[in-house]
């Protein structure tokens, strides 16, 4: 394995670069569209509910590489030309925002009721409320399953393999058939991808403790 | 357009798709009966606290827990016959899902035998059980029993997890789909919306069982 990393180093930090970057954009643009929804639908409008209620259950109950391949074969004929990378981002950031909308939501759900009554007997709007009393607490509770999203996120970026993204996983099949060392190959990818994936998940184990 | 989507679902094709999601099932099915025989084991392990055995054993669930599934279907596809092993593939993408999936429910068994109260055990332990009598009959029933939404859930996950079966030549739903409009491209919307509603009916009716499940327990 160690020749691996000698041989193809370079290879290998690329698509450890490309998984890094696009799990870091699918992050921040699913924790804004998830944050969206999970308000939507705790909001006290029954359209938006009933809309938000339909965005997360379409898009947890697609597989992934379906939404993925989507953006890479459909999108490109009638609408707009993407490259893998693109479109296996928008893929990871439509399929994890649904997950992070409904761990937001039981974050906020977590919050005792009495924190938004008092704050809108003390004169909040219940956008105020919401944004300033009620979200920061419930972050609070949400960061340990968040932690897990990203640690699903990485390990789920590996689908760009599948659209040519130029990811770890890409860049691993092109060492795989070019070296033909196929579990060396295989295994130095799995190392770099237990390198982010494992401290991530074992300080949330950590954060959860402590917060219990 | 619309005589797009007529031509799509001609019986044949909709044959050809429902036999994919035939195979999805069938690999999800054995994949989770497997996962969860051996999950429970590695579960109890993690759990009962063996010498050196149970910290291996965590060591290994969470380094496998922590890979893309993606990454095990190749070792298993691809890496196995380097050591001189060469499987079909359907067994090649049942044994992934399965190493894949047990470690999951390692972690479902482990956290479910936590939820059950302590005193469960020290009345088993005080009425003269042995300590794997008491975690046999009296705790892993129960615990069991907290448990079942939690792997209605992974079954979901793996369900859609089968689509990435698809590098392997798994002929599941996406596979064939994807020889129906090779075959003609005005084939590719119709093809797509009928993949996606298959798995959002089975997965949705499934995550409406396992919230049902979650209810009756609360």
């Amino acid at each position: 394995m160690i020749h691996i990393f000698q041989a193809y180093g370079g290879t290998l930090l690329y698509g450890l670069g490309q998984t890094l970057l696009c799990s870091l954009i699918a992050l921040i643009f699913s924790l804004i569209i998830g944050t969206f929804f999970a308000l939507l639908e705790e909001s006290p409008s029954k359209i938006g509910r009933r809309i938000a209620r339909a965005y997360i259950e379409l898009f947890r109950n697609i597989p992934l590489l379906v939404i993925t391949m989507f953006f890479y074969v459909v999108f490109p004929l009638y609408v707009v030309k993407m490259n893998g990378f693109t479109a296996g981002t928008i893929g990871l950031t439509l399929y994890t925002s649904s997950f992070i909308a409904e761990t937001v939501r039981a974050g906020i759900q977590s919050v005792d009721p009495g924190q938004m009554e008092g704050s809108r007997s003390n004169g909040f709007t219940y956008w105020q409320a919401m944004r300033y009393v009620v979200l920061p607490q419930a972050f609070r509770y949400v960061i340990p399953p968040l932690g897990n999203q990203f640690v699903n996120l990485v390990k789920n970026s590996s689908t760009l393999a599948f659209v040519g993204g130029f990811d770890l996983m890409y860049q691993g099949n092109v060492i795989a058939s070019s070296s033909l060392e196929t579990m060396a190959a295989y295994s130095a990818v799995g190392v770099l991808y237990l390198i982010i994936t494992m401290p991530i998940s074992y300080y949330m184990r950590y954060l959860e403790k402590r917060l219990a | 357009m619309l005589q797009n989507f007529i031509d799509a679902y001609s019986p044949d094709n909709l044959r050809y798709l429902l036999g994919g999601l035939w195979i999805t099932i069938l690999v999800s099915v054995v994949s989770i009966i497997g996962s969860f025989i051996i999950g429970s084991i590695l579960g109890v392990i993690r759990y009962v606290k063996i010498k050196y055995l149970s910290a291996v054993v965590g060591f290994i669930i969470d380094v496998i827990r922590n890979l893309p599934l993606l990454l095990i279907l190749f070792f298993t596809y691809f890496g196995l016959p380097n050591l001189g092993v060469k499987p079909e593939i359907i067994p090649a993408a049942i044994l992934a899902m399965t190493i894949f999936e047990s470690t999951m429910l390692a972690e479902i068994v482990r956290s479910g035998i936590q939820a059950v109260d302590s005193g469960q055990m020290e009345g088993a332990r005080a009425n003269g059980l042995t300590y794997w009598q008491g975690l046999w009959h009296i705790v892993l029933p129960q615990a069991l029993v907290k448990m079942i939404p939690a792997i209605v859930s992974q079954f979901i996950s793996l369900v859609k997890d089968t689509s990435l079966a698809t590098i392997i030549l798994l002929p599941e739903m996406l596979f064939r789909s994807q020889i129906i409009y090779g075959q003609n491209t005005n084939y590719i919307i119709p093809m797509f919306v009928a993949i996606a509603l298959m798995y959002f009916i089975v997965c949705y009716l499934l995550s409406l069982l396992s919230r049902y499940l979650e209810k009756r327990q609360a």
